[in-house]
């Protein structure tokens, strides 16, 4: 208990099991989320807002490939790479997916060492999750540049569906801006964890408080949810 | 007050002993959530593994009903594994677990209402739209 006692404001974080606990934590004035602190809950609701984004975009694709009596491009085909004379159906966007899902794993790695407060692997690895991030955008990069110089456009393309082209564009752009954002934010906490900020509780530039170790975390889920989101489109709009 | 004094006195679920998070500002920073990096390696094991077999399920040119079913299968798991484990999502106080998870839930509502929708409109556009031959 003497653990559980640091929270922000001294609540205890003990609870009911189950229902009950929530209720408890729902109903009991002023902090609903007890041994959770404010960055981290501010994070998450952020990033609940963000699903409801990336879910309006994945619905309006499914409405307008379900609505459409043109038949909709096969992806297989429109993302294959002829490799060394082999022709190989989507390996783009396969080799994306692998390099944001290490990319998460690093990530996952250097929370881990960000509360051992191993400053140097820390910030190691929140710069090789960043490098993995801008690999990843600059194979979109490529990948846009391929499919505007075949003819696709918001508003048509050559092989079915016009809407594709405005799925494909808003989808991916939106998710590709996410991971540019991400890449930055990475950089910028990692040089804060390099010079030691967390470690003499610096406070912030733009805040004025001071710097935990737990941003860390908090970057991180911000990037596992760009891995998330990607999870989603890779499936519903690559694989469909 | 009596609420107070229950959760003073509750127990907390195992699971949930070794990822405390909490800070106090300006205290010795709490341990936060530390888990074995065994564990992350082992999750990034198995996205990998999830990832080939979706991609594979493309590269085989499997289609119909087990495609579908395939790839939301493979896409559940990861984005399981992936909130559960990266996120913290299965150490987490469960007032915020429902919190986050349940809203999006809620999206499939609205998807059953496009599906519906989308039915409708292309029924009209087979009916009195249909392209020229």
């Amino acid at each position: 208990m003497a653990e559980t006692a640091l929270t922000n404001i001294g609540a205890s974080p003990a609870r009911l099991a189950g229902w009950r606990g929530i209720v408890a934590d729902w109903s009991s004035d002023q902090r609903a989320f007890k041994n959770v602190s404010w960055g981290k809950a501010m994070m998450w609701i952020f990033l609940l807002s963000d699903t409801f984004i990336f879910s309006c975009f994945l619905l309006s694709y499914m409405t307008a490939r379900m609505s459409t009596t043109v038949p909709w491009p096969n992806p297989s085909e429109v993302f294959a790479l002829n490799i060394g004379g082999q022709h190989i159906p989507l390996i783009l966007i396969a080799i994306m997916t692998f390099i944001l899902i290490s990319s998460s794993g690093t990530m996952a790695m250097a929370v881990n060492f960000g509360y051992r407060r191993d400053r140097v692997r820390t910030a190691a690895l929140m710069l090789v999750t960043a490098a993995f991030g801008a690999t990843f955008v600059g194979m979109q990069a490529f990948e846009w540049t391929k499919l505007i110089m075949e003819g696709v456009r918001p508003w048509g393309n050559p092989w079915g569906a016009a809407q594709f082209g405005a799925s494909f564009f808003m989808i991916t752009g939106f998710h590709g801006t996410h991971v540019t954002i991400g890449v930055i934010f990475l950089i910028a906490i990692a040089r804060k964890v390099l010079r030691g900020d967390f470690d003499v509780e610096r406070r912030g530039f733009f805040t004025s408080r001071k710097g935990y170790y737990e941003i860390v975390e908090i970057t991180g889920l911000y990037w596992h949810f760009v891995d998330l989101v990607w999870v989603f489109i890779f499936a519903l709009f690559y694989l469909w | 007050m009596t609420e107070a004094a229950i959760h003073v006195e509750g127990q907390q679920p195992s699971l949930h002993v070794h990822a405390h998070e909490a800070h106090a500002p300006g205290a010795a920073q709490a341990k936060g959530q530390q888990h074995p990096i065994r564990l992350y390696l082992v999750v990034w094991g198995w996205l990998f593994v999830l990832s080939t077999c979706s991609y594979l399920v493309d590269y085989f040119g499997i289609h119909g009903h087990l495609r579908w079913s395939l790839i939301l299968l493979f896409m559940v798991l990861k984005a399981g594994l992936i909130v559960a484990v990266f996120m913290h999502m299965a150490w987490e106080r469960l007032a915020l677990v429902y919190a986050i998870l349940l809203p999006p839930g809620l999206v499939l509502v609205f998807v059953a209402i496009m599906v519906f929708e989308s039915d409708y409109t292309h029924l009209l556009r087979v009916i009195f739209f249909t392209p020229m031959a």
